[in-house]
């Protein structure tokens, strides 16, 4: 691809931007959010119309022109996206052939047949004739990747593919990419984990606003360096932000703010007791499925409680429903950003006042001179990118949309905020702002819940970490416990 | 400079939701003046009881118009939360009807003088019982989860059964002149009342949603239904609201047909009325699938399919053809302010424009 331009109204999302993917390598496409990575991707895939600049396949001196999805499959590139885009109640096979039949019949047996093969070829614990929605989400990723591989692609694209994925299912996941590069596949890898890159990239290609930093051989560039070009500045001494910030050391700093009693959901999760003080930053850890979340959002009354109780500065307070947490001064920012967080067609603004106005009650709306005020109040605070409190929260970045989000909880001044995966799929840059915020208002007395699937965060930011493992608080760790090593052999069950 | 401002501003207006409608609405207009001036004649007169009457085409849309404006008003809130549409508006305005003949006229198998009851309380008894119907189709579609269409067909199949039912399949007669006013002409005043009650209700939809939440609360649940739910918001009773909303709009429309003719037929009565309503939203540009609204663009679309239907009257259009014409038109209409043709034509438009732009440079 070179010199390719594009702009959105108001935004140039890309200017200028060269890349060159070879045959048989996996080359890493990184950068903050806002970038320009996605756009560049959906330029090269079709979705979107490049304003300027060449696209050039197999070495060949014509540029291509791609104007559609189906076009870019003709030329042998497919994509994966992050969020899978598969129909979860077909089968597998079904899944891997949907849309590419020959004519208006089917053979069943053959299809059957044949991704059994490339299943089997590729080490994909599947069955064709099984439901996609049976299996793991690890192996529905793989089950699009098979799809993507079968339809003889040169070029394959991966956006994000491991967000949703534990270690191992990872290492499954690079298993097959190391695979297909053997077999001459060149794959584009994005992602935010900079372990991963290291782990399975050849090449990196870093962007910023929209601009090529540079082509990079994975060896020439340290991963301190990547970090800094991705941000375009030398990243603050990230292992210790913590110490930044005061500690809450008020009187009331050793009360329990919130105490659960044998809580249970619906949901699955085993009775569990836990604690919060005020101004304390704890976390719930373990694996991807291990109940995390499930705790929250039983805490937050967003599953039915079946049993147990909450109980708000030791008095027990009846939470059923969201309102009734919020109106305790719970705040809960979701896992999912795109099914549970954002109002997709509603602007940033309506985004921003929603928690508080339904707090508010039914007959009490905002004037709209309000509601600006506290959107360019939150917009401006949480250093939001958007063209205007009027765009709408679908056309902002993955970070920006979290940043909303989180606005929306901080307007209606929690006590307790608990924040579930607030950073996935979000840069680097980006993250540590939101670790930073959290400590912050922690020292102002906030109480903060964080729950995230790196460790490396949790222990920089948490204070307390409550380990769970098959849906059951299993340990406590903190102060000096607090390290890599201890709450790996607790999450694993070997030492307690 | 001053070039690109212009078109600027005239991309703003092609781009706003009002300019469906309101272009449908010239393009019928500019239509019924080449083919005949004297569709916008309106002439003052007087009635057989000597009151002034103004009359004429545009009268009658203003007048037939009211009726699907104020059923679009409900129809609106009802696509926005739920996604889906109510079809058993026209069953139901039978039932309202019905119910406010019963209530005005007593027993129908005695034959009483005279008013049984006051107006007010008929209208208002009949407005209790449309909302009941329509919690009733709300509580099918959020409690059950049943599509919106397939889960109002019930009411759609048995509404003018129960509304005959209600009189026991006899057709009382309301003697009361007063009783007229309402969908006709209050003595003194030569515009059709309906106007004016559609008028009131636009006035009370606009309070409503000044003063209260419902459009936030009805956007979210419409365009999100999870994450509303996690925000506090109870989306089941959010969607009820909404069809007990279009129920009350349901009863002013039964008060009116029954006033028209001081009586209804209940297995003719609004029939079809249902589709104008949607039509109406759809004209507005609202997304059929439910979320972000504009209710003025649904009224204004109400009058344009009034407009319409009004027009082809004109031209002599059987009543029994005059549903094909419609559909015609509106095909026509409803491409042009979908979505994806919109996005065709700004690219084409786009491609003219730097094509002209290269050529100017060469």
């Amino acid at each position: 691809m070179k010199n390719i331009h594009k702009s959105f109204p108001g935004v140039r999302a890309l200017q200028a931007v060269d890349f060159t993917l070879c045959e048989g390598e996996i080359h890493a496409l990184m950068g903050e959010n806002g970038a320009g990575k996605s756009t560049l991707i959906k330029v090269l895939t079709g979705v979107y119309e490049k304003d300027e600049g060449q696209i050039f396949v197999e070495g060949k001196d014509k540029a291509v022109a791609i104007r559609s999805p189906q076009e870019a499959q003709k030329l042998g590139i497919s994509t994966v996206y992050q969020e899978i885009t598969l129909c979860p109640n077909l089968s597998v096979a079904e899944n891997m052939y949907i849309g590419r039949t020959d004519g208006l019949c089917e053979n069943w047996k053959k299809m059957n047949a044949d991704a059994d093969k490339i299943l089997q070829s590729l080490d994909i614990p599947a069955k064709a004739t099984q439901q996609l929605a049976s299996c793991s989400i690890a192996v529905q990723q793989m089950v699009a990747i098979a799809r993507a591989v079968d339809m003889d692609c040169k070029v394959l694209i991966l956006d994000e593919p491991t967000s949703s994925l534990d270690d191992q299912e990872v290492e499954k996941l690079f298993g097959l990419m190391r695979d297909l590069k053997a077999r001459g596949v060149g794959i584009i890898f994005v992602t935010h984990f900079l372990d991963q890159v290291y782990e399975v990239c050849d090449k990196i290609t870093v962007l910023r606003d929209g601009k090529l930093v540079g082509e990079y051989e994975i060896k020439d560039l340290p991963r301190v360096q990547l970090v800094s070009k991705m941000l375009g500045k030398d990243l603050d001494d990230m292992s210790d932000i913590k110490s930044d910030q005061a500690a809450y050391d008020k009187a009331d700093a050793s009360t329990a703010v919130f105490e659960t009693e044998g809580l249970a959901s619906d949901a699955g999760i085993k009775p569990f007791d836990f604690y919060i003080h005020k101004g304390e930053v704890n976390g719930f850890t373990g694996l991807l499925g291990s109940g995390r979340s499930e705790c929250v959002r039983a805490i937050f009354g967003a599953d039915r409680v079946i049993s147990g109780s909450v109980k708000k500065n030791g008095k027990v307070v009846k939470i059923s429903k969201p309102l009734d947490a919020m109106k305790n001064g719970i705040a809960y920012l979701p896992e999912d950003r795109k099914v549970d967080g954002i109002v997709g067609d509603l602007s940033v603004r309506d985004n921003i006042i929603l928690a508080l106005q339904v707090l508010e009650g039914f007959f009490k709306p905002f004037s709209k001179a309000e509601a600006n005020k506290f959107a360019d109040e939150y917009i401006k605070l949480l250093g939001i990118k958007t063209a205007s409190a009027d765009t709408p929260i679908k056309s902002l970045s993955g970070g920006n949309q979290q940043k909303v989000i989180l606005a929306r909880w901080l307007l209606t001044h929690p006590e307790y905020l608990i924040l579930d995966e607030p950073t996935r799929g979000i840069d680097v840059g980006t993250k540590v702002e939101i670790q930073k915020l959290v400590l912050k208002l922690a020292s102002e007395g906030m109480s903060v819940t964080f729950i995230s699937s790196e460790l490396d965060e949790m222990l920089r930011t948490c204070s307390r970490l409550v380990v769970m493992r098959d849906r059951k608080v299993v340990g406590e760790l903190s102060g000096d416990d607090l390290t890599q090593s201890k709450v790996m052999n607790t999450i694993a069950g070997g030492d307690k | 400079m001053q070039k690109t401002k212009s078109s600027e501003a005239l991309k703003g207006i092609v781009r706003h939701q009002l300019f469906i409608p309101v272009l449908a609405l010239l393009i019928l207009a500019v239509f019924n003046l080449i083919a005949d001036p004297n569709f916008f004649k309106i002439t003052l007169g007087y009635n057989s009881v000597g009151d002034p009457v103004l009359s004429g085409y545009l009268v009658t849309i203003l007048d037939y118009g009211s009726e699907v404006a104020i059923l679009a008003i409900g129809m609106t809130l009802v696509t926005a939360a739920s996604g889906g549409q109510d079809i058993s508006v026209g069953a139901a305005i039978a039932i309202a009807g019905s119910v406010i003949l019963r209530v005005l006229c007593g027993n129908p198998n005695e034959l009483l003088e005279g008013l049984q009851a006051p107006i007010i309380v008929a209208f208002l008894v009949a407005c209790v019982v449309a909302m009941l119907f329509g919690a009733f189709n709300g509580v099918l579609v959020a409690c059950f989860k049943i599509q919106p269409m397939v889960a109002t067909l019930i009411l759609y199949t048995a509404g003018r059964s129960i509304a005959a039912w209600i009189n026991n399949n006899t057709l009382p007669i309301v003697t009361d002149t007063s009783f007229t006013y309402i969908g006709g002409f209050i003595p003194g005043i030569p515009v059709p009342t309906p106007f004016f009650v559609a008028l009131a209700c636009m006035l009370v939809i606009a309070l409503v949603m000044k003063f209260t939440n419902l459009r936030l609360y009805t956007q979210a649940v419409g365009i999100n239904e999870s994450s509303s739910k996690l925000n506090g918001l109870n989306p089941v009773l959010i969607k009820i609201l909404s069809f007990v909303i279009l129920g009350l709009c349901v009863a002013v429309v039964g008060l009116i047909k029954v006033s028209r003719l001081s009586t209804i037929n209940y297995s003719v009565v609004a029939k079809d009325i249902e589709m104008d309503a949607i039509l109406a939203v759809a004209l507005g540009g609202n997304a059929l699938s439910g979320g972000k609204f504009n209710m003025t663009a649904s009224i204004l679309g109400a009058y344009v399919i009034q407009f319409l239907t009004t027009t082809l009257y004109k031209f002599n259009v059987q009543a029994d053809a005059l549903p094909a014409y419609k559909a015609v038109v509106i095909i026509m209409l409803v491409v042009m302010s979908a979505p994806s043709v919109k996005e065709k034509v700004a690219s084409l438009s786009k491609k003219l424009k730097s094509n002209s732009q290269t050529k100017e440079v060469a």
